[in-house]
This record gives C-alpha cells, sequence and structure tokens, in this order.
C-alpha cells in the first residue's frame, strides 16, 4: 500500500519525487557555455516580447478596475479621495503585479513550454540529443528557467507600472479624483519594502511556473491527446502552486 | 564490434526481450528485422542506452555500457550516431544548423571548419546546397539524407538507424540503402539497422538477427536467407502471396 503511494504514476509523491530528483540533472556544467547562452537569449525574447503586449494590456485594465472600484468603496467621503492613488500603488505593487501576471504567463508561457518540449519528446528530438550526449534536462530546461528569472520579474515591474497608469487614466476619465489626488496617493505611505517583496513573489512564481510546465512537457508520454493534457496539467498546476506560494510568502513576509 | 549478452527488458508485466545474445560485426551493415512488436525498436533502444536493459550485458567493442558513469557515457556517445524513423530533425533549425548541433555541442572547431565538415557531410549524401532551407522545407527522402548527414558529422564508430525505408517509395529506399552501406564500408563503422523492408534484407543484410516474440528466431546474411528452412523466416520474408508464389516457383524451376 505504502510502496504503491509512492510507486504509482498517478500519486502526487511519486510525481513531487521525481520532479526533485530531477533537478540536479537541470543544474548540471553545460556542455558548451555559448549553446546555452544563445538558448537563453532566444527564451528572453520569447517569453519577453512575446508576452509583453498581454501583460500591458491586463495591467491596464487591473489597475483601471481597482481605482474604479475603490473610488466606488470611498464614495461615503470617510476616507480622503487621494487614498485611491496610494491603494492602487500597493495593490500593483505587492499582489496584483506579481501574481496576475504569472497566472497570466502561466496561460501563456507555461502551456506553450509544455507543448514546445512534450512535441519534442514526440517526434524524438529529445532522445536525438541524448544519443548525441547532449543532457536533455540541462539544455531544454535550464535556459528556459534562467531566462523565465530575468524577464519575468521585469515584465512584472512593468506590470505594476502599467497597472498604476490604468488607474490614473481611470480616474482621469470617470472624474473620481484630480490629476494631484493621485499623485499625492500615490507618493504617500510609500514602504520600499514592499518592492522587495513583488520581487520575491516575481523570481519564486517564474520559478514555479517554467519547472512546473517543463516537467509536464518533458515527461509526456503518448500522442496529441496526452500532449494536450500535459499542457493543461502545465497550467493549473502552475496557477495552484503559484497561489498556495503567494500565500505562503505573504505569510512569511509579512509577519 | 557490439556485442549483447543475455539481453532482458520488461515494461511492468510485459516482457518484451527475452535473452538476446548477438553480435554486431565491424564494417558490416546488421540488420534487426521481426514483425511489428517483435522487439526491435526496443532493442534498438537498448544498443543506444535510451532504455536500460532489465537484465544481460552491451558491450560496444571491450567497453561494457552497462557499467559506463554518465560521464563515459558521454564521451563514448561521441562515437555513435543515430537516424530515427522520424528523422528527428529539428523544426526551429536550418539543415546547416542541424547537422551542425552536434559540432557547435561537442567540438572546438572553428565556424570555418563547421562549415567545411557540415559541407563534406552534405555532399557524401548528395544533398548540396540547401543549407539555409529548413526541414518542413524539402522531402521526406531529403530529409533522410539529411539526418544521415547529422548522424556521421562526429566520425561515428557506431551507426544505428531506426527504420530508414519507411514512408519512402521504393527507389528512394533503395538509394538511402545504398547510401548507408557505401557509409559503413567507406568508414569502416558499426551500423545497426532495424527494418522490416524486404528489399533491405536482400541487398544490405550482411548480418541478420531476426527477432520472433522477444527471441532470437534466427541469424544469417541476405545469402542465406533463401536457403534457409526457419519456418519464422520465411512466414516473415515471403509473407505476401505473390511473394510465396515466387518462391514455390523458383522451387520448382
Amino acid at each position: 500500500m505504502l510502496s504503491q503511494l509512492f510507486n504509482s504514476e498517478k500519486s502526487v509523491f511519486f510525481h513531487v519525487g521525481k520532479f526533485v530528483a530531477w533537478q540536479k540533472d537541470i543544474y548540471k556544467r553545460p556542455e558548451n557555455m555559448s549553446m546555452y547562452y544563445k538558448e537563453i537569449i532566444r527564451q528572453m525574447y520569447d517569453i519577453g516580447i512575446g508576452s509583453l503586449l498581454i501583460v500591458v494590456i491586463i495591467s491596464l485594465f487591473i489597475g483601471a478596475v481597482t481605482a474604479v472600484q475603490f473610488s466606488y468603496q470611498l464614495s461615503g467621503g470617510l476616507i480622503p479621495d487621494y487614498y485611491i492613488g496610494y491603494v492602487v500603488r500597493d495593490m500593483e505593487i505587492i499582489e496584483l503585479a506579481a501574481t496576475i501576471t504569472c497566472l497570466v504567463l502561466a496561460g501563456k508561457v507555461g502551456s506553450n513550454m509544455a507543448a514546445e518540449i512534450g512535441g519534442m519528446r514526440q517526434k524524438e528530438h529529445i532522445d536525438a540529443m541524448e544519443v548525441m550526449g547532449v543532457n536533455t534536462s540541462a539544455y531544454i530546461i535550464m535556459p528556459k528557467i534562467i531566462a523565465a528569472m530575468i524577464v519575468i520579474p521585469i515584465l512584472v515591474s512593468i506590470s505594476a507600472v502599467v497597472g498604476i497608469m490604468g488607474g490614473f487614466l481611470a480616474s482621469m476619465a470617470t472624474g473620481a479624483l484630480t490629476e494631484e489626488a493621485y499623485i499625492k496617493g500615490l507618493r504617500s505611505f510609500f514602504v520600499p519594502y514592499n518592492v522587495l517583496m513583488m520581487y520575491v513573489k516575481a523570481f519564486v512564481f517564474a520559478y514555479i511556473l517554467t519547472s512546473v510546465s517543463c516537467y509536464q512537457g518533458y515527461f509526456v508520454k503518448g500522442g496529441s491527446i496526452e500532449l494536450g493534457e500535459a499542457s493543461t496539467r502545465a497550467v493549473v498546476y502552475s496557477d495552484i502552486l503559484i497561489l498556495i506560494a503567494d500565500f505562503i510568502i505573504a505569510l512569511v513576509l509579512t509577519i | 564490434m557490439i556485442r549483447v549478452e543475455g539481453i532482458h527488458k520488461s515494461f511492468g508485466e510485459h516482457h518484451v526481450l527475452k535473452g538476446i545474445d548477438f553480435t554486431f560485426e565491424t564494417g558490416k551493415t546488421n540488420l534487426i528485422i521481426g514483425k511489428s512488436g517483435a522487439g526491435k525498436t526496443v532493442l534498438l533502444k537498448l544498443l543506444v542506452g535510451l532504455l536500460q536493459p532489465s537484465e544481460g550485458k552491451i558491450w560496444y567493442d571491450d567497453v561494457c555500457f552497462n557499467d559506463l558513469n554518465k560521464k563515459e557515457l558521454q564521451k563514448l556517445r561521441m562515437d555513435v550516431g543515430m537516424l530515427f524513423q522520424g528523422n528527428a530533425l529539428f523544426d526551429s533549425m536550418t539543415i546547416e544548423e542541424n547537422i551542425r548541433f552536434p559540432l557547435d555541442m561537442f567540438s572546438g572547431k572553428t565556424m570555418k571548419e563547421k562549415k567545411e565538415r557540415v559541407n563534406y557531410c552534405l555532399s557524401r549524401v548528395e544533398m548540396e546546397g540547401i543549407n539555409n532551407k529548413f526541414p518542413s522545407e524539402i522531402s521526406g527522402g531529403m530529409q533522410k539524407r539529411v539526418g544521415i548527414a547529422r548522424a556521421i558529422v562526429l566520425n561515428p564508430k557506431y551507426l544505428f538507424v531506426d527504420e530508414p525505408n519507411s514512408g519512402l517509395d521504393p527507389k528512394t529506399a533503395i538509394t538511402i540503402d545504398d547510401l548507408i552501406s557505401d557509409i559503413t564500408k567507406e568508414f569502416n563503422i558499426t551500423t545497426v539497422i532495424n527494418t522490416h523492408d524486404m528489399n533491405s534484407v536482400m541487398e544490405i543484410g550482411e548480418n541478420i538477427c531476426l527477432l520472433h516474440m522477444g527471441k532470437l528466431a534466427w541469424q544469417g546474411n541476405k545469402d542465406e536467407v533463401l536457403e534457409s528452412e526457419n519456418e519464422m523466416l520465411s512466414d516473415f520474408i515471403f509473407a505476401s502471396p505473390f511473394l510465396k508464389r515466387l518462391r514455390n516457383f523458383a522451387a520448382k524451376s
């Protein structure tokens, strides 16, 4: 019974163990540094430039909605209007920029990675590299993780800025408050530590979404149906783990 | 030379290979033949280390493949080339980049030297001038040739070929067979081909291993095929009614 719990491919413990054991294959010394470097640059471009538009659009509207909803909550007049700018800023920095961006990227980048790597597995590209003597776990996965850990915090920063701008535009457009009031809100009660929290989240979420998605693609078995399922699992598991990690980081960094 | 000794391979309850002993000889085209499900691909994957045997040993000359650590295995793999059934050419790379990939990864050559080697390999498979095309822009037969060019780019001592003729017309299939046979002789390498193409058996089968239900059912060469009275071999080689009639006709005359 106990061995079945750890050895069955349906068991979550089996996959956790396999995932952890797999990590040591990923972080091996590269066969040729320049090939890895080229791959990191390519991945940075794919993840960064490829996701920029969607991140900007989503962040703009999230910031706008936060501002509009909060101004509606403030309609009683008990709290000063300029608090809208303060709340939008902190919401973006502490929670929305990192979490929403990474949830979106799990859908876009994560599913893409799982499908790409799974396709390589099915077309025997990974086997071909293995036969050549390439450490495929390192060559295929490591550049993706490194690229994501560099680019995703940048995307999160952009998301935070665009979100705050979205809040500003929405506040102006709806006449909820003046330009000066919004900027006063942005400048009020700023805690630099919150920025650190945002980057901690960005790094952790970037690692989760790439490694979990790559794991799903790398070990895919079967045909196109299984590849689709792996791609879906990549998004679902990444999203769940990101939210769990979000809660843990919030607990650890705010106690 | 590659020698397999008492190779068994099981997947859970399913026992695929049941004690194979065979020697794949250097300078010869060694064929693994058998019906679908006989265990040919599993044996080939065991030979190149994509699978691990449940029992038994694989020897590359005097080196036991199963006892190698990862570093030694990687070194040995510099001497191995393989053409996959689906060619396994990387879609996002040009033909030149595909062939150059092992050189980029493992050789300390300059770009000029690498390009010269790529051009030589392309000319060896009669595919000059397609360096900048992508795999999707060339035919299946051309992809096979490019796959062979990539497999020989590091001057391998061992060449593995999985179903080289699948999806090819008979004439192109013969050309590919001849090319593999010529390369084997020219570089004096150990070539192992997994096939169920009868033309290949009769044309380039210098050392043949017939697998039947996971066991070695017959071994010999192309000249011995027609003379053999092994029932499993006859069933396999003369599977079609046309070939059966042809054999009976030849026997009568």
